[in-house]
């Protein structure tokens, strides 16, 4: 019988075949993982809510399956959900206040798949409040710990944002995969910070039915799990159309586990110039380089592209998410479901429930959105940003005639630590400058782990597509991971002796 | 000859537009599954997506697009094959998103013309400027609590008909004229029900006046007027007040007002400077609504015989004058009793009946053509027994009452009370010969050349006989016993 920490060693392809292979059952996989949230949650606070008993009920439903020789893509797979995404019963707070007692009756068409193909729930991961960050600094529920830190050092550092959650979680060995979602990089580079890979599908791919929105134009769902083939899997359940979301695409999902296999010999790979960027840290520079130069020893021809529009993508992603997202928040308001503040009258019962319930980023968001649309601005904010947002996605579909995709760096940096940029939003903005222009053009995109930069944090590559070619975006994705050979793991991490830096644990 | 508010400085011209509020005649909401059926306990017809619910998504229902494209080719306009749905912000306890879905930008039909008729006799064409769908908010129950305010969402999230119109209307009969008239078309269509008592149309009245060959002056928005007379009340009421303003060297303010009824005057709800700013974006939950021609088409060759076009047929093939057709179609269930009660008769005859006895009865009981005690099947029956002369056009009015009264068949009314015409000339001799006799003075003053008693000997008879006399042949038998 094997231990606890060796169960945990598994990534979830190995895991799913031994589970149908009966090397152990998806009860001990389960508790292994049940285990390992009870030593680390406590430090890095990856889960605002773990439901054991669920998860046990689940994994004892899927013993009893594979028992009889039946299994779905994933029976028995221990995975983290963002808390983003509406589950019956369980409590779903999208890392707000204002939803502190929200218990939806109901399940979002993602999560609602993964249980159809018998995945076990071990929890709602922690995450930006309304997935309005890039550092997790803004969860109602505190800031979640990135398991990696730089030796000697004894800053936490943070796992990014949104879906820090979701990747420290899953970096860390307190879930196989996880569920995430990303508006502007709130996959990819989370993902990157944390050392593990992570897909943001076309938008489209993945039903956003039941998902607390952020951005509608902009959120899709997607997986952050340990290796590039452990995404594809997560992906091909997730995935498919759904009558219930009007923006859902009416595509066959294909097998995007075969698509890591394909390997890059002869496909031609964009760099866009204009991803270089003035001040960027030469260990980002240098790990891009070893990534096309993996690549061109794998059989691809690596070409310079351009995407001109790129130096607009942040300003006006920060005019369309906020406004949307303006928008999508009003129904806050303390009258059907969530937290209330009391008022006198209506207007006060508002203020109250909205002043206390937000936090400060979600109310500096909704005030831009609120500016952007209003009678006198829209033509000069909004319907303009509109205009260049049309543009950016014209770079992409031009530049896709010539190329298969797309390599450049996934953020400007590494994890940073808690507490810094927190004064200067436009600083923490940045750190989406690469992952933004994909979502505004909502075109596939994923952060692959490609090394260590010289503190000994990890530094991922992103991979863009055309439209609905994750396939692709996985297969160069596949190549990078085969080529990086990537296997440093984090300090803090179920089954390692319990290596904290100093301070940690305070 | 054209309506004006006589002002101390002259006559002045009113200009009105009309935004109607329809309700869509649907099963389930515009975008959700909820019922959209009226008047079931509160909050039972709600879904998640209706209250708001993180989340949840809207998805078009296609029944209520259908239906907004029959009442756009019902309204003759053009039928935009890509529309979109945007946003409209606002914050209030009966809107759970905080936003109504509505048609800004892109509505679904563009323009349009809606003819109306008027007592004199002629007709106008009034532009319709576009017709687009949204959503309706929930209902705010005021009355329920002291202190507190209930919520029923029943509504929120029904789909609603916005139909717009050009500023030609010039007079409240005008006004008047064009709500029946769009009343009737959307209740042709089925695609409203046109019931006002229950809000499912309602209108914004917008109301300016000028001096003749004048360009538009500023404009008021009369809120939520629901019914015909209130919006003909409200553009008296309304033009009367701004004229008074303009005369008193005042300025109209551009603002919204609401018509009270009970005082017959408008009063003001909120002026510009308080007007919320919507921030309408659009919804990007929704993608572009785009229609296939062939579609369009396939619902155009299925749209009911129109108003316009019944009334021609009325005119054509039973040869009756415009204004009965116009009063026959203004219901397609009355004009389907007409011409029930008409096929194979006299068809002016059938008209007199339903405009005369039929309508007056129907009023006085309270019922409708729907709820008529009097089928058209009996109706007609009772036009074959005078046609026939089985009865004479006098019991007929007493048949007629009877049925509304029992819902008998004529003919079992004409036999069970024994009103069979009598035909008998030795009957009608016998009655003469009594009524003679009796009024001897009558008859010598009639000899002596007072023929205008002729007529006092026919009443006098038809009495005798109960009212069952066949009219002509008492003339006939009267004039030769007198001749």
């Amino acid at each position: 019988m094997m231990s606890a920490s060796d169960l945990i060693e598994f990534d979830l392809a190995a895991a799913r075949d031994a589970l149908r292979a009966r090397s152990f059952s998806a009860r001990e996989l389960t508790e292994a993982y049940l285990g390992a949230i009870e030593a680390l949650n406590p430090t890095l606070n990856a889960y605002i809510t773990v439901t054991a008993e669920g998860a046990r009920a689940q994994a004892d439903a899927a013993d009893a399956a594979l028992a009889k020789g039946e299994h779905g893509a994933l029976t028995g797979i221990p995975l983290a959900i963002k808390d983003l995404f509406c589950t019956t019963g369980v409590r779903t707070t999208a890392g707000s206040a204002i939803l502190g007692n929200f218990v939806p009756p109901y399940e979002s068409t993602v999560t609602a798949h993964l249980l159809r193909d018998g995945a076990v729930f071990l929890g709602k991961a922690n995450m930006d409040e309304f997935a309005m960050g890039s550092s997790n600094m803004t969860s109602a529920f505190g800031a979640v710990t990135n398991p990696w830190s730089t030796p000697g050092g004894n800053a936490r550092l943070v796992p990014g944002g949104s879906s820090g959650g979701s990747a420290a979680a899953t970096a860390a060995r307190l879930a196989l995969g996880a569920t995430a979602t990303d508006t502007g990089g709130s996959i990819r580079q989370p993902a990157s910070f944390c050392g593990i890979a992570g897909i943001k599908p076309t938008y489209g791919r993945c039903s956003r039915y039941g998902i607390v929105a952020f951005a509608s134009s902009l959120d899709q769902a997607g997986p952050v799990a340990r290796t590039v083939l452990d995404c594809a899997i997560l992906l091909g359940s997730m995935a498919g159309h759904d009558p219930r979301d009007s923006t859902s695409a009416d595509l066959e999902v294909p097998d995007f586990a075969a698509a890591c296999r394909r390997g890059v010999k002869g496909l031609r790979i964009g760099v866009p110039r204009e991803y270089r960027m003035d001040g960027m840290p030469a260990e980002i520079e240098a790990i891009w380089q070893q990534g096309l130069a993996w690549l061109r020893e794998q059989g691809a021809e690596i070409v310079d592209v351009s995407l001109p529009h790129t130096k607009y993508g942040l300003a006006t992603y920060y005019i369309v998410a906020p406004a949307e997202a303006s928008s999508n928040l009003a129904r806050y308001d303390g009258v059907r479901f969530g937290v209330r503040a009391e008022g006198g009258d209506l207007t006060d019962l508002y203020e109250n429930t909205r002043a206390s319930g937000f936090g400060a980023e979600v109310r500096r968001r909704i005030l831009i959105g609120t500016y952007v649309l209003s009678s006198g601005y829209y033509d000069a904010y909004y319907l303009r940003a509109q205009k260049v947002r049309s543009l950016i996605l014209k770079d992409f579909t031009d530049v896709f005639r010539d190329v298969d995709a797309l390599v450049t760096p996934t953020a400007p940096s590494a994890a940073f630590a808690q507490g810094e940029k927190m004064d200067d939003p436009v600083k923490m903005y940045l750190n989406d400058i690469f992952t933004i222009p994909a979502s505004m053009a909502g075109v596939p995109a994923m952060s692959v782990p490609a090394g260590l930069d010289p503190d000994g944090l990890p530094i991922g590559l992103q991979v863009i597509g055309k439209p609905f070619d994750e396939e692709m975006v996985l297969a160069v994705g596949a190549a990078i991971e085969r080529a990086a050979g990537f296997t440093s793991l984090p300090a803090m991490r179920a089954g390692a002796s319990l290596a904290l830096p100093v301070g940690a644990r305070a | 000859m054209s309506y004006i508010v006589e002002g101390e400085t002259g006559p002045w011209e009113v200009v009105v537009g009309l935004e109607v509020h329809a309700q869509v005649v649907s099963k389930s909401k515009l975008f959700s599954g909820a019922s959209a059926e009226y008047g079931a306990e509160p909050n039972t017809q709600v879904s998640f997506v209706d209250a708001g619910f993180p989340g949840m998504l809207p998805v078009i229902n296609r029944e209520c697009v259908a239906q907004a494209v029959r009442t756009g080719l019902g309204l003759n306009a053009h039928i935009n094959l890509e529309s979109r749905f945007d946003r409209k912000n606002y914050f209030y306890a009966d809107l759970p998103t905080g936003y109504q879905i509505s048609q800004f930008a892109h509505p679904i039909v563009g323009a349009g013309t809606i003819e109306i008729e008027l007592s004199d006799g002629t007709t106008k064409n009034i532009g319709v400027t576009r017709l687009h769908l949204e959503q309706d908010a929930g209902k705010s129950l005021h009355d329920q609590h002291p202190t507190k305010s209930y919520i029923d969402l029943n509504r929120a999230g029904v789909a609603l008909m916005e139909i717009v119109s050009e500023p030609d209307i010039r007079s409240p009969e005008e006004a008047g004229a064009y709500m029946r008239k769009l009343r009737s078309i959307l209740r042709y269509l089925g695609t409203c029900d046109g019931n006002m008592d229950e809000g499912s149309l309602r209108a914004d009245v917008n109301v300016s006046v000028r001096k003749s060959g004048e360009p538009f002056r500023t404009r008021c928005e009369v809120k939520n007027v629901n019914s015909i007379k209130f919006v003909m009340q409200a553009v008296e009421a309304e033009a009367k007040r701004q004229v008074a303003v303009w005369e008193e060297g005042g300025t109209v303010q551009q603002e919204t007002r609401l018509f009270d009824p009970g005082r017959g005057v408008t009063r003001s709800m909120r002026s510009k400077e308080d007007a919320h700013d919507y921030r309408y974006f659009p919804d990007p939950d929704l993608l572009p609504l785009v229609l296939e021609q062939a579609w369009v088409d396939e619902l155009k060759t299925h749209l009911p015989e129109l108003p316009d076009a019944k009334r021609a047929r009325l005119m054509r093939e039973y040869g009756l004058p415009a204004y009965d057709s116009g009063v026959l179609v203004a219901e397609q269930a009355t004009a389907d009793f007409f011409e029930t009660v008409a096929r194979g008769r006299d068809a002016k005859l059938a008209a007199n009946w339903m405009m005369g006895d039929f309508f007056a009865a129907l009023n006085r009981t309270g019922r409708t053509i729907e709820t008529s005690p009097v089928s058209a099947a009996s109706l007609g029956e009772l036009i074959d027994l005078v046609s026939d002369k089985t009865i004479n056009g006098r019991i007929a009015k007493e048949v007629f009452e009877a049925m509304v009264e029992t819902g008998e068949a004529p003919g079992a009314i004409v036999e069970r009370k024994g009103l069979r015409q009598v035909t008998d000339t030795g009957a009608i001799d016998a009655a003469i010969d009594a009524v003679l006799a009796a009024n001897p003075d009558k008859l010598a003053e009639f000899k002596a050349g007072k023929e205008k008693l002729f007529g006092f000997f026919v009443g006098q008879v038809m009495k005798a006989m109960a009212g069952k006399g066949n009219p002509a042949l008492v003339n006939e038998a009267l004039k030769r016993k007198l001749g």
